[in-house]
């Protein structure tokens, strides 16, 4: 059984490895604090301030799958949010109108400055984006005019301060939380073993029931822990909801249908892939417009959260979106990289900065560390990947 | 002689594969010494073993290098004991020169500042031992593959080798080039360099090896020494595959040529990076239930013609027609081509063929996704019953379709390329090299699909540089030399004579 278990481990580290090193960080940090960093209050808080990071990271992910980089999407991000300030607060737009005409604004800027200039002139994307960063942080500052823009609208802020109403009054915890958190376990559980059935039936090779079982148990508890925690401070925030609903919708469009497959397919080997009658522009072009629309939604949940627009809001946010993809598991060389294992890589990196701030450890100390843990990411990602082709 | 190389009892595992059992493997000093066996037998693996790719302690048995019992935990370690591998991929830098290339890992240099007068005169006379007369500082990219396997061969020798593996050199050569390669090799033994050479090329093993040793499902069939008069083709086969084959090409019951399926007319495709036409004027047609050759040197241009056509995925300024059962069509990117009914199979898998990281269900249905998918949503439980219906018919030698193609031999890699094409249900087949690097079993059931599906009314487009294979196969030949078609022959006259002189213009 034991031997089972570090078998399993070691065959799918590739895999679990950030979810090893989200637990440990979450443990030292515990244990750091006292106990203070598995309070409700900062796990609801840790997951709201990675909300507007892991939709970046989500996205960016694609990008590196494909080969490419993304810069300018903190900038974007802050402009689009500034923008989506000002249509709420001096046009006086309605929210539901907002959100749209945001979402398609950076679509168009993805696809048709960053995707024209990648898929169409053959820029390399590290130099087109660095050139659209600098644009929009002057454009940030033009449309801000050097002066913080304050939203009044409450059901903007509700975007990055709010919580799902509750079904029934119980004190001190959220029930509507609850169940949600035991639909997901459901389904989660549904979909493993549906999954396990079916690779049982095709013969093809799956874990020992007894390490089967105990991914099932363990994974259910550790989702019902978090949502529990939630519950028994304010429920689900809206932002959690949003982020959720977001991954939910890439994790499908990745592993199921022939764009995700495309992606993929143009990641792994471009050539091949264009033979094989899959555009490797028009893949580009949609990658990229992706990455734009969620950068306008992470400006808008960072807006929201702020309750107002800076002229320096999405400084750095494409740093850590992009160390949350490469802490994640994404490929540093392209062609492989999951949406769920960024939006853990996120996860981690905002636990870092969480933890620390708790301690109260300097800014600068932050920055290094951060850095290190994502130098160790990466150099695990490189590690485990020699080790798999040469098999011992 | 004595053994300069005792492999004993080698076993080594991949995760659901035992690619090499007790392997023994004995090589005598001074010898050329053949390795066959069938795709997936374990040669590629065992040369690995023995040049430290696979480091000591990944598998068990022992190496015994010179009557000493070697633990090579890399590559540099069995370079020091004057053993040489080449990979049957080239990894030569195409921007760099030759002498650069030759001594590049082993620089001649002076507390790390290189010696560049040095370097160019040994990389001279390394040149002049490989019977190359190039300009050393020649780059790469602008040299044949014929003249880089040499240049692989003199960098070996500048590494002062006792001990070179080649794995499958000939496989990308035309014959020139290969006669060249095998007198060279035959040049070094005289010179005490000992051989060994991985080859699906029986008859150029039968002229050149002193041993033959043969390997099947990973382990050792046979040892057979030319002295004794043991090394003929049929023997060499019945080894290997373990059954007699009687016909290298199988016969065809009957043939029934339909209307024109494709048809190419006054074809030219200029290439703005090279500065010249690399077709030029071709006309070429195709009919249903036909298999057509097209023969000629390497570098005569005939894939640069196949990918012109099959939507012009380099980018060529194009000009001319196609039609497609005789109406014209505009295959501006292969996904149009793909649509009209053409499939092509590239010669150069790694490279444009195959995706290596992924596994072998997802390679051969990524051309026709949308044959599985409704709305854009993949059936997954689709898709793992059309691979496993590949993986029987074409007997690719995996243990799971969830394999990762990187992990497969080169032959089994092949299959996978192929059964991605047929799973396009294509019109007109395209094949570029269809069986490099394949064993004779396995080129005896492609040659058979390949009957079959003319049989069913498909086209078949056969580039191929062996002439045998060409005139086996085809119904028509055309030869190709120079991005010009200089020649079009019905079988009944094509003569192996008559197509090289047609590829020599
Ligand atoms: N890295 C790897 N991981 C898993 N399996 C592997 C790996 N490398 C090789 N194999 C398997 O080991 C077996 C032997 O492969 P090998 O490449 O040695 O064959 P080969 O005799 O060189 O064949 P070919 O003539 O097709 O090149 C095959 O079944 C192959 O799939
Ligand atoms: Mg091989």
């Amino acid at each position: 059984m034991f031997n089972d278990l570090t078998k399993a481990i070691k065959e799918n580290i590739r895999d679990y490895g950030m979810y090893i090193a989200l637990g440990f960080i979450m443990i030292i940090f515990t244990n750091l604090t006292n106990g203070l960093f598995m309070t409700p209050r900062v796990i609801s808080d840790l997951i709201d301030m990675t909300g507007y990071i892991a939709v970046l990271s989500v996205g960016v992910t694609l990008v590196i799958v494909i080969r490419h980089i993304d810069l300018s999407i903190g900038y974007i991000a802050g402009f689009l949010g500034a923008v989506a300030a000002m249509l709420t607060s001096i046009v006086e737009m309605p929210v539901f109108l907002m959100i749209p005409l945001i979402l398609v604004m950076g679509t168009l800027i993805g696809a048709f400055w960053t995707g024209t200039l990648v898929a169409g002139f053959k820029v390399p994307a590290f130099v087109a984006t660095l050139a659209a960063m600098t644009i929009f942080r002057g454009l940030l500052i033009r449309v801000t005019n050097s002066a913080t823009i304050f939203t009044a609208n409450d059901q903007f802020n509700a975007i990055g301060n709010g919580y799902i109403p509750d079904i029934a009054n119980v004190p001190g915890l959220h029930i509507l939380t609850l169940i949600i958190g035991g639909l997901v376990v459901a389904l989660f559980v549904f979909l493993e073993v549906k999954n396990r059935i079916k690779q049982i039936s095709y013969r093809l090779h799956v874990s020992t029931l007894p390490i089967f079982i105990m991914k099932l148990v363990f994974v259910s508890s550790i989702i019902m822990f978090f949502l529990w925690k939630i519950a028994s401070f304010k429920g689900l925030s809206w932002t959690a909801v949003i982020v959720a609903v977001v991954v939910a919708i890439y994790a499908f469009v990745t592993n199921n249908t022939t764009l995700g497959r495309h992606i993929y397919a143009v990641g792994g080997n471009p050539e091949a892939a264009e033979l094989s009658g899959v555009s490797v522009k028009r893949i580009t072009y949609i990658v990229f417009g992706s990455m734009g629309m969620l950068a306008g939604l992470s400006g808008i949940l960072f807006t929201a959260r702020l309750q107002s627009a800076t002229p320096t809001a999405g400084m750095g946010f494409e740093l850590d979106a992009i160390a949350g993809a490469f802490v994640g598991g994404t490929s540093a060389s392209g062609g492989i990289g999951k949406v769920t294992g960024s939006i853990i890589g996120a996860l981690v990196m905002a636990s870092l900065t969480k933890g620390m701030d708790l301690m109260n450890v300097g800014v600068s100390y932050q920055y290094i560390i951060r850095g290190l843990v994502l130098v160790a990411a990466v150099v695990f990602d490189v590690y485990t990947r020699n080790m798999h082709a040469k098999q011992a | 002689m004595a053994n300069i190389l005792e492999m004993r009892n080698i076993t080594k595992e991949f995760p659901g594969v035992k690619a090499l059992d007790q392997v023994n493997f004995e090589v005598e000093e001074g010898e050329i010494h053949c390795l066959v066996g069938e795709n997936g037998a374990g040669k590629s693996t065992l040369m690995k073993v023995l040049s430290g790719v696979y480091p000591y302690g990944t598998y068990s048995g022992d190496i015994v290098l010179n009557n000493e019992v070697q633990n090579f935990s890399r590559i540099s370690d069995s370079e020091k004991k004057g053993v040489a591998i080449i990979y049957q991929e080239l990894a030569l830098i195409p921007d760099l020169s030759v002498y650069e290339n030759i001594f590049l890992g082993h620089e001649i240099h002076k507390k790390g500042i290189i010696n560049w007068h040095d370097t160019k005169a040994e990389a001279a006379k390394m040149l002049k031992k490989v019977k190359l007369e190039i300009h050393p500082a020649s780059k790469i990219i602008d040299l044949g593959v014929g003249v880089q396997q040499l240049i692989e061969i003199a960098k070996a020798l500048s590494k002062e080798v006792k001990l070179l593996i080649l794995d499958e050199p000939t496989a990308a050569l035309n014959e020139s080039d290969s006669e060249n390669l095998l007198e060279l090799l035959k040049d070094l033994k005289k010179q005490g360099v000992t051989s060994i050479m991985i080859s699906h090329k029986l008859k150029e093993v039968i002229a050149i090896a002193d041993t033959v040793t043969v390997l099947r499902d990973g382990k050792t069939i046979c040892s057979l020494k030319a002295s004794q008069g043991e090394v003929n083709e049929k023997e060499i086969i019945k080894y290997m595959v373990g059954r007699e084959i009687n016909d290298i090409f199988p016969k065809r019951l009957e043939k029934n040529f339909g209307d024109v399926q494709l048809e190419v007319k006054n074809w030219s495709a200029f290439d703005r990076k090279l500065g010249r036409h690399v077709v030029k004027d071709a006309n070429f047609n195709v009919r249903k239930g036909e298999i057509v050759g097209i023969a000629g040197l390497m570098g005569a241009g005939r894939t640069e013609f196949a990918l012109s056509v099959f939507g012009n995925s380099k980018s060529y300024d194009i000009s001319g027609e196609v039609l497609v059962d005789n109406q014209r069509v505009s295959l501006k990117k292969p996904k149009d081509a793909i649509d009209k009914g053409l499939a092509y199979v590239s010669e150069d898998r790694k490279g444009n063929g195959l995706i290596l990281i992924q596994d072998i269900k997802q390679n051969i249905t990524v051309a026709n996704l949308s044959k599985l998918s409704n709305y854009m949503v993949i059936d997954k439980n689709e898709e793992i019953e059309i691979a496993e219906k590949y993986r029987e018919s074409m007997n690719i030698k995996t243990p799971s379709i969830e394999q990762k193609v990187m992990n497969l031999s080169g032959g089994n890699q092949q299959k996978v390329a192929l059964s991605k094409w047929l799973f396009v249900e294509p019109n007109v087949l395209i094949l570029d090299e269809p069986t490099r690097g394949i064993d004779v079993g396995a080129k005896y059931e492609i040659y058979t699909i390949m009957n079959e599906l003319v049989a069913k009314g498909l086209s078949i487009i056969m580039i191929s540089s062996e002439l045998p294979e060409v005139l086996g196969m085809s119904d028509r030949v055309y030869v190709m030399a120079e991005g010009r078609l200089t020649g079009e022959l019905p079988i009944e006259e094509a003569t192996q004579e008559k197509i090289m002189e047609m590829a020599t213009v």
